[in-house]
């Protein structure tokens, strides 16, 4: 790999790079990002490298590994280039079908997808209702780009953007293009990202200032920032690279959660051909502008995504947050001013720089952009779901998401992690946008969307959230460390049936105190579950302590299974219960001794003749 | 000097104040637990908040870490202040309800119940301690270890470090230590910090230039 010494050279690598590129030979284009390694795209590589060795394809064949490309639920699945056929949950048959169909210029039409909607077969990924309704800005490039290839990225425009700012475009105009844009953190809080970088650019210091891209992603059941930094992490330092021109920096730092360890590989491969390339270091493209970025991996504390715990963390102290102010940016990483954004904000500089600030500002219709949601639980297609700001949560679930997964209907999606709350069905008409989640009681968060259906029961979700953040507290300041501890103890009063109303009236007041008195954004937000709880499932949570049930059936202690007329007496449930607590003959309808039942719920699994109740 | 209103008072200030430093100064009450002249504000205790701003977008801070800022408007005892405060004081008593500090503050703000399910915890990690043993002893041998509910504070693995001097100040800030120090009873140390040390008076040899601090000390009555 040559150092490139100037924008021109740049170029010429670009064009060169161009002219390699070969459209009419087909591509095989396989995920392989952490999702789909699990689901077995790992098998699909190896199936296609062999065949298209043994029956010597090189030239007739290519194949390209990428990132996730979001449809979690299909996956180990293929995509073919330039015909965009998609084939969904492949096996290491199919994949050898397919390459030798593709040797023949042919389609396997038995492997398509099936809309099970229309009852039809879909060839081409675009008319998927998954992918037809989503505008894929950052998302799309997964698909284009190998991450460990650099020279994938620049093929694709990568780093076009860079030069030309480098080049063409003083610090104070990035600046202004990108507080234009509209761009608004995608990490939570949802901050306008060019004011930061506008306050960062202010900051004087002579002794260096930092610049840092957080991805400790911690909320439970999110993953977008993974399947970026996995799937394209050269767009990343591309981003890092416009920021720290546009605000002076010369330092950067990926803070990554170790949980992460594909994302980490990816990461480090790209810094490495990105330095060699001359993109990275002293003097890139010969403007004399310096930067360069390391990578710092979290030991695993939820807490270190608040910046002033990343920042601590980075330093390598404890991971705990303190007061602001001073902010992170007249006060930051060893007292030096710094500048923290969320990958999927420093994703979307690149997309900014290159189709301009009105085009992108034209995306969104309420806040400007798009959103990555990593849609999952009750939900017929999982996955990572992109759309614009403004888009109804109804199209993301219904239209996108495909609808419920069971016959029963979805109740509420919960979005934002534990600092998040639940929206339940009947807001869904709502746009979404940081302003009507802050209104409805939730977040828009990093984007974890858990849809959630009637046989979830709301206060162990909000248990479960409690649990979670209890653990997760530093501990440093009291009303959050004890908080949780308390709000979990009242929650779990209430699922066993101990609870009375003065419970809800406690937590009310513990959680008005908790949002005031705690130090830093985990504690504030911290009471946000059990708060949109009870706000729109308060008839829930009066179920379970005056009449001491559980609607949806989850609560242990207040549950009871019962067999019922439908019991053929085939004795499936008596050989599972580990209980041992579950008798009758032959043929005959059985039953179960409530007193010693533990209420696992696995006789209901294996009945084939839905004869188990919950009562 | 910086301009700033407490509880409609115009005052002036010294930059790098801290409202906690102004309020008292002027001669507002405002309870603390965590904090100590000579010590690095912490803001662990939440106890000292007031709230700052304009309503309706008014918030509550630590008084003890919140900067005096210019034209900054700070009541000390609105009505949101003295609930949050009356519910960390429950929380508080829940915890460590024999605490004799504790029980005064409770007396003093007026909370009569205790809706919490009673604990008996004596430490409630206001870091005092860990402060003085880094800050104004500079050995920095006790700290706090873990997260969440497992957070207690100790000496690294719970042997007593090479750095210790055995000076005793972590007992000396400890308001519930200094008050019973039980170091010849480990199980029912308060933080365990001390419990993982010998008085100096066992390691004479050592220390015999160090002024003992841990007074009165059940060790020290019992060895002579």
């Amino acid at each position: 790999m040559e150092r490139l010494r100037s924008s021109e050279e740049f170029e010429t690598l670009r064009q060169h790079l161009f002219s390699t590129i070969r459209p009419e030979i087909p591509m095989v284009v396989i995920p392989a990002g952490t999702c789909g390694q699990a689901s077995g795209a790992e098998k699909l590589i190896r199936t296609a490298q062999r065949e298209i060795l043994a029956k010597k394809l090189q030239e007739k064949v290519f194949l390209r590994i990428t990132g996730c490309h979001g449809f979690c639920e299909m996956e180990p699945s293929v995509l073919i280039e330039p015909y965009r056929t998609f084939y969904p949950e492949l096996d290491a048959d199919g994949m050898q079908r397919i390459i030798h169909a593709l040797a023949d210029g042919k389609m396997v039409e038995d492997l398509l997808y099936f809309d099970p909607s229309t009852g039809e077969k879909i060839e081409k990924q675009d008319d998927i209702p998954f992918f037809r309704h989503q505008s894929r800005l950052l998302l799309a490039k997964n698909e284009k780009v190998d991450p460990l290839n650099i020279y994938d990225y620049i093929k694709n425009g990568g780093y076009l953007a860079f030069s030309n700012v480098l080049k063409n475009i003083r610090p104070e105009a990035v600046i202004d293009e990108v507080k234009r844009s509209g761009l608004r953190g995608r990490g939570g809080a949802g901050f306008p990202t060019g004011m930061k970088w506008k306050f960062l650019a202010d900051a004087e210091n002579k002794n260096g200032k930092y610049i840092v891209c957080n991805a400790d992603e911690g909320d439970p059941g999110a993953y977008m920032d993974r399947s970026l930094l996995e799937g394209n992490p050269h767009s990343i330092i591309e981003g890092m690279l416009i920021g720290a021109y546009a605000t002076g920096t010369d330092s950067g730092v990926i803070y990554v959660r170790s949980e992460y360890p594909l994302a980490i590989k990816h990461l480090t491969v790209a810094l490495k051909q990105a330095r060699h390339t001359g993109l990275l270091g002293t003097d890139i493209l010969g403007s004399g502008f310096g930067f360069d970025i390391s990578i710092v991996k979290g030991a695993g504390a939820f807490v270190c995504g608040e910046e002033t715990a990343l920042m601590r963390s980075i330093e390598g102290r404890m991971g705990e947050p303190r007061q602001r102010p001073p902010f992170p940016v007249e006060k930051g990483i060893y007292g030096k001013p710094t500048l923290i954004n969320n990958v999927e904000t420093w994703a979307n500089i690149p997309v900014i720089m290159t189709n301009g600030a009105e085009k992108y500002t034209g995306t969104g219709s309420i806040n400007s952009g798009t959103k990555i949601f990593s849609l999952v639980g009750k939900i017929k297609n999982t996955g990572l779901v992109e759309v614009p700001m403004g888009t109804p949560i109804r199209k993301v679930l219904y239209e996108i998401g495909g609808g419920q997964a069971d016959s029963t209907g979805i109740k509420a999606v919960q979005t934002g992690g534990p600092s998040g709350g639940c929206i339940p069905s009947s807001l869904f008409e709502m746009p979404i946008s940081y302003e009507s989640f802050a209104e409805a009681g939730s977040i828009i968060g990093s984007g974890g969307m858990i849809v959630m259906d009637e046989n979830t029961c709301m206060i162990d979700v909000a248990k479960y959230f409690m649990n979670f953040l209890k653990d997760e507290s530093c501990g440093k300041c009291f009303t959050c460390r004890k908080g949780t501890q308390r709000m979990h103890e009242l929650l779990e009063d209430i699922s066993s049936g101990k609870g009375t109303m003065e419970h809800l009236k406690l937590m009310e007041e513990l959680a008005i105190v908790m949002k005031d008195t705690a130090m830093c954004g985990l504690g504030q937000t911290a009471p946000n579950p059990v708060l949109s709880t009870l706000k729109y499932f308060k008839d829930e949570y009066i179920a379970h302590i005056e009449n001491k049930r559980c609607p949806a059936g989850v609560c242990k202690a207040l549950i009871r299974f019962s067999i019922n007329e439908n019991c053929t007496g085939c004795g499936a449930c008596a050989r599972i219960c580990p209980e041992n607590v579950i008798m009758g003959e032959k043929k005959e309808r059985h039953v179960i001794d409530s007193d010693r039942c533990s209420r696992c719920g696995a006789c209901r699994s294996v009945c084939k003749f839905e004869a188990i109740d919950v009562i | 000097m910086i301009t700033l209103t407490i509880n409609g008072l115009k005052v002036q200030v010294e930059e790098g104040t801290t409202i906690l430093e102004a309020a008292r100064f002027l001669g507002f009450p405002i309870p603390t637990l965590c904090h100590q002249e000579g010590l690095s504000p912490y803001g662990a205790c939440r106890l000292c908040v007031v709230e700052i701003g304009e309503e309706p977008k008014s918030k509550l801070v630590s008084s003890c870490t919140y900067p005096a800022e210019e034209g900054l408007v700070v009541r000390t005892g609105s009505k949101r202040v003295v609930n949050a405060r009356k519910m960390i004081i429950e929380l508080l008593l829940a915890s460590c309800p024999q605490s004799k500090t504790i029980q005064d503050l409770a007396s003093a703000y007026g909370v009569r119940r205790q809706r919490f399910r009673q604990e008996h915890e004596d430490c409630i990690l206001c870091g005092l301690c860990v402060r003085m043993c880094s800050e104004q002893m500079m050995a920095k041998a006790i700290g706090f270890r873990g997260r969440g509910k497992e957070r207690s504070v100790g000496t690294p693995f719970d042997v007593q470090p090479d750095v210790c001097r055995l000076c005793g100040g972590c007992m000396y800030i400890c308001p519930a230590c200094s008050l019973r120090c039980t170091y010849n009873e480990p199980d029912k140390a308060i933080c365990n910090a001390c419990a993982n040390l010998n008085p100096p008076c066992i390691q004479k040899e050592r220390f015999n230039d160090l002024m003992c601090y841990m007074s009165p000390c059940v060790a020290c009555e019992i060895d002579h």
